[in-house]
């Protein structure tokens, strides 16, 4: 039995004990793990500085506060997620307990990225824990000091049964894939994706996918073009560019292109003093690889500034494009990187329409004061999320969820959507064996009758909500009044 | 191009002129579809009756009554399903405006199935229309006249450029899986469903698989076996034990197996009369293969009841077999007909036991007074559905969301669940481009002190709603009281 097959099979005889079912189990690995970032924190920002040249506080602002607010929330929320949630009753319904049960799926396989190593591994993971399930951790091979300091930690706070951690690459990976689970979490390239889909189609396991896109970025003439720059090169250089939401490109007129690339280049020298490659804050391209690929994307673009590159280093300085084009090659796949290109357009229809002839994005980006355009934008175009005026900052929101789209992904997480993604939302109704008697409009022998009655009943709609409600209004008005006669004569 | 290709080419082109997106329009379509059912019963009625024998009032009562209703909710609550629904806000977003915006996701595929053929084919086409989808309907080449009706009939009340109906079998529904999809919703077995997974993966297209599997039921021996026996005869014998929620097989103590036989025999007297074959509301199996499989399933088990059958009319006697072995070839897939296998066990932790051991079913069934073995048999075990004290009546309650989970399937759908299924619930954050200085903490270079309080700022929660409640309502007591009181001096 391979290495991963053993994995699997450990997690999935420890899921069947059944101790991942008491809250209190779960609520315990949760703080576990939190103690887990608290003590250990030196250790997981070496790693992140080596991997991906993540300064201290980058690391801590960027990857770890976020799992520590996710592991609070879940701690705080879970009887609430985990408890039985009554739907709205019907007619037929009065008398019996209908509810939507959450209940854990079983074995989870989280395969994680190497951008945010840490906090898009681990966030899936706490949702796993919250729902109940077992989960077999694959860290991204190629931010490789993570992986292995993450295949060190967890075992040490962790259930090790429960929550193994896998390492390796390509043929571990496609090994653990052939291997059956419950669900698969899946962060990542939209090429690999399709892969991940296809292994767990053999199984009939249900997927969810976070992937990627180029997230376009419209900049209304009429903003506020100091403000919209500086968040938006905030958000576009963190991390070299190497993240998801990361504002792919710049669409504007030709009128504010100059103001746009002068705005941006203030922020940057804001933001990593005059030099970056010096500055702590400014991070470095993970591999010689993706380093390559960059570079050759900006193969015939005119380049604003920036432009500047160390391979040694796996530095590329925060770049703008101006005047690009849409069949340049900067514009055929996801950046992923320092490089900004801005496209010219006539307004914002150009700009919509330039958006939709492409895959749906992981999110649009608009900076305008104009709320119609705002809504036009959102109206017009489809993208996982849509944030207007900041980037980035919608995945701090864990009450939004947060997924693609088409080829952005499927599924979605975060928060209370993560718990709900990765269990089973089981339908329950409790009936008792009585009243048999209004049963028999529904047995044979059928007759027109019978049928009248049913009509009856499935058409008819009697508003049991809005019945509640109105009794609640009433007491509420008599508590009212009651009150006021209260206080009335206490004033007295 | 192929007539598949162009059917599809033809539905995204008709989505993208915009004109599903009105919600107006959406209700045209679904009122026009009620007109279709109160239009067009007799031509329905009888194609059912020719590939599954259901009687008139039968398909009414359990196929197209219900999607009434689902048309009928839609057209009522299409606006609230539709609009923008707030989320809780947090430090971060006091200020701003955040929801989550539903809204079409184009060109959906609807692979239907032939056992309930309107109900599973139409329902979640309903819940395409509400959602301003376009759809391609392919329904089942195994339900031959039903198949041929709704080709003819539903171009005729709805828009056929958006949802077009695509028949033929095999080779028809590879081609059309070859097309690209924004979301494929299939309704059959297991095997088909890994197909069309395997397939939708090709272009990153979510599905939701409606599958199957064996549904347990487990009659406790201190229950009213009476009632409990007249449901289950019901659940497991209408349409002929071919519905995917039928209860499967039954789970019960050596010592009421002949009772629960006797109750099921009596029930089956009591709705199909002496003789099955001649009752108007006994249906047929679908098929001969469907009808040979099922026959051969009965090898090696005791028949307590029925067991005859004639091929030409594909008529199965409504079956019971007792005291059956696991290993039994009844017990090794889904049995999809009117056999009814009785195994014993010693209680219900044998029967917990038994039932983990195979695949997640879609459904499963306790029958017991007893809140205690109920709440046991949930805990302890997994399925798509739970239902207590009957069978079947879980599907049409609307709130209730119905899917299933492992082999039985992903994805779930009825009423609301239908649309946000078919929906992309688009998370939307809207902000100003004012009180920048509040942002300074992200900004580098960073420094301890702005982590400190971006630290604050994320991972302090709040639960600002019910706070905020609480506080609007004491203001308005006092108010209240301060103004009852000027009043009364």
């Amino acid at each position: 039995m391979s290495r991963e097959q053993l994995a699997v099979q450990r997690a999935r005889r420890s899921f069947q004990t059944g101790r991942t079912k008491p809250l209190e189990f779960r609520i315990q690995q949760l703080k576990r793990l939190q103690s887990c970032f608290q003590e250990r924190q030196r250790d997981i920002k070496r790693a992140l500085q080596k991997d991906l040249g993540k300064s201290e506080y980058s690391s801590e602002l960027y990857e770890m506060l976020l799992v520590e607010a996710e592991i609070h929330l879940s701690v705080t929320r879970l009887a609430e997620w985990a408890a039985p949630r009554p739907v709205e009753k019907n007619i037929f319904t009065l008398s019996d307990d209908v509810y939507v049960k959450p209940e854990p799926l079983g074995v989870v396989l989280i395969i994680g990225p190497w951008n945010y190593p840490w906090s898009l591994t681990l966030l899936p993971l706490v949702g796993a824990i919250a729902a109940g399930d077992a989960a077999i951790v694959k860290p991204s091979e190629i931010s490789s000091n993570s992986s292995k300091v993450m295949a060190e930690l967890l075992p040490l706070y962790l259930d090790q049964d429960l929550y193994p951690v896998v390492e390796g690459g390509v043929p571990e990976t496609q090994e653990l894939l052939k291997q059956r689970f419950d669900h698969i979490f899946y962060t990542g390239s939209t090429s690999v994706g399709q892969l991940v889909m296809e292994a767990a189609a053999r199984h009939l396991t249900p997927v969810t996918l976070e992937l990627g896109g180029k997230s376009p970025c419209f900049i209304d003439k009429n903003c506020d073009i100091k403000t919209a720059c500086r968040r938006i090169t905030w958000a576009k250089f963190i991390n070299c560019g190497q993240t998801c939401i990361a504002p792919d490109f710049i669409l504007c007129e030709p009128s504010v292109q100059s103001r746009v690339v002068e705005a941006i280049k203030k922020c940057i020298k804001e933001f990593y003093a005059d030099s970056p490659k010096t500055s702590d804050d400014y991070g470095r391209i993970v591999s010689q690889r993706q380093f390559r690929r960059i570079m050759g994307l900006m193969d015939g673009c005119t380049v604003a500034f920036g432009g500047d590159a160390d391979e040694s280093q796996g530095y590329i300085g925060p770049t703008v494009l101006q005047d690009v084009t849409a069949e340049s090659k900067v514009m055929q796949e996801e950046i992923f990187g320092p490089l900004l290109p801005i496209i010219t357009v006539d307004g914002v229809d150009e700009a919509i329409r330039f958006m939709n002839k492409r895959e749906k994005p992981l999110v649009i980006y608009v900076f305008s004061h104009d709320d119609k355009l705002i809504k036009k934008v959102i109206a017009e175009t489809s993208s996982g999320a849509l944030v207007a005026n900041d980037c980035i900052v919608h995945f701090l929101d864990s009450a939004l969820p947060f997924g693609g789209v088409g080829h952005s992904g499927m599924g979605r997480y975060r928060g209370r959507h993560t718990f709900d993604q990765l269990s089973n939302l089981r339908s329950c109704m409790i009936k008792q064996l009585k009243m048999e008697a209004l049963n028999s409009m529904r047995y044979p022998p059928l007759s027109a009758k019978k049928l009248g009655w049913a009509r009856r009943f499935v058409l008819s709609h009697v508003n049991v909500q809005r019945l509640r409600s109105m009794g609640a209004l009433v007491v509420l008005a008599m508590l009212a009044g009651l009150a006021a006669f209260v206080v009335q004569r206490f004033l007295r | 191009m192929s007539r598949e290709q162009q059917a599809v080419a033809r539905a995204r082109k008709a989505f993208e002129t915009g004109r599903s997106r009105s919600l107006e329009y959406r209700i045209l379509q679904l009122k026009n579809l009620q007109r279709l059912f109160e239009e067009k019963q007799k031509e329905i009625a009888e194609a059912c009756k020719k590939d599954l024998n259901k009687s008139e009032v039968g398909m009414q009562m359990y196929e197209t009554l219900g999607l009434e209703g689902e048309i009928s909710l839609a057209v009522r609550k299409l606006k609230e399903w539709a609009a923008p629904r707030p989320v809780e806000k947090n430090l971060l977003t006091l200020s701003d405006t955040v929801y989550i915006q539903p809204e079409p996701l184009g060109v959906v595929l609807i692979i239907g199935a032939w056992n309930y053929p309107w109900a599973v084919t139409i329902q979640p086409l309903i819940g395409a229309i509400a959602a301003g989808n376009a759809a391609v309907v392919k329904p089942s080449e195994v339900c031959v006249h039903t198949s041929k009706v709704m080709e003819e009939l539903l171009p005729i009340y709805i828009d056929k450029e958006l949802y077009p109906v695509v028949t033929g079998g095999v080779p028809e529904t590879q081609e059309l899986l070859r097309q690209r999809f924004d979301h494929i919703f299939y309704t059959g077995n297991g095997t088909v469903g890994k197909v069309i997974m395997e397939a939708a993966a090709k272009h990153l297209t979510p599905v939701t698989l409606e599958l199957g599997g064996k549904s347990p039921c487990y009659i406790d021996k201190n229950c009213d076996i009476t009632t409990a026996c007249r449901r289950i005869t019901w659940g497991k014998y209408t349409n002929c034990g071919q519905t995917c929620i039928a209860p499967d097989y039954i789970l019960c103590e050596p010592s009421i197996q002949d009772r629960v036989i006797e109750e099921i025999k009596k029930s089956i007297k009591d709705f199909y009369t002496d003789d099955p074959k001649t009752c108007p509301d006994y249906g047929r199996i679908i098929n001969q293969r469907h009808f040979k499989r099922i026959m051969a399933m009965m090898e090696g088990s005791t028949v307590a009841a029925g067991g005859d059958s004639n091929e030409s009319d594909c008529f199965i006697a409504p079956t019971i077999l007792r005291d059956v072995k696991p290993e039994a070839k009844v017990m090794q897939e889904e049995i999809f007909g009117p056999l009814l296998p009785i195994l014993p066990v010693s209680g219900l932790d044998e029967a917990i036991k038994f039932i983990n051991k195979g695949e997640k079913p879609l459904a499963l069934y306790v029958f017991s007074p007893d809140d205690k073995v109920i709440n046991r048999m949930r805990d302890e075990t997994s399925s798509g559905g739970f239902l207590a004290n009957d069978c079947l009546v879980h599907f049409s309650v609307s709130s209730l969301p119905f899917g299933g989970v492992g082999n039985s399937g992903m994805g779930c759908y009825h009423g609301k669940y239908t649309f946000d299924q078919l929906s992309h619930l688009r998370g939307c954050l809207i902000k100003k481009l004012k009180m920048e200085g509040v942002n300074d903490m992200r900004y580098p270079p960073h420094t301890a002190k702005k982590l400190g309080w971006a630290r604050f700022f994320i991972t302090k929660t709040f639960d600002l709603g019910w706070l905020g409640k609480m506080f609007l309502l004491a203001l308005l007591a006092v108010v209240a009281a301060v103004a009852i009181q000027r009043y009364l001096r």
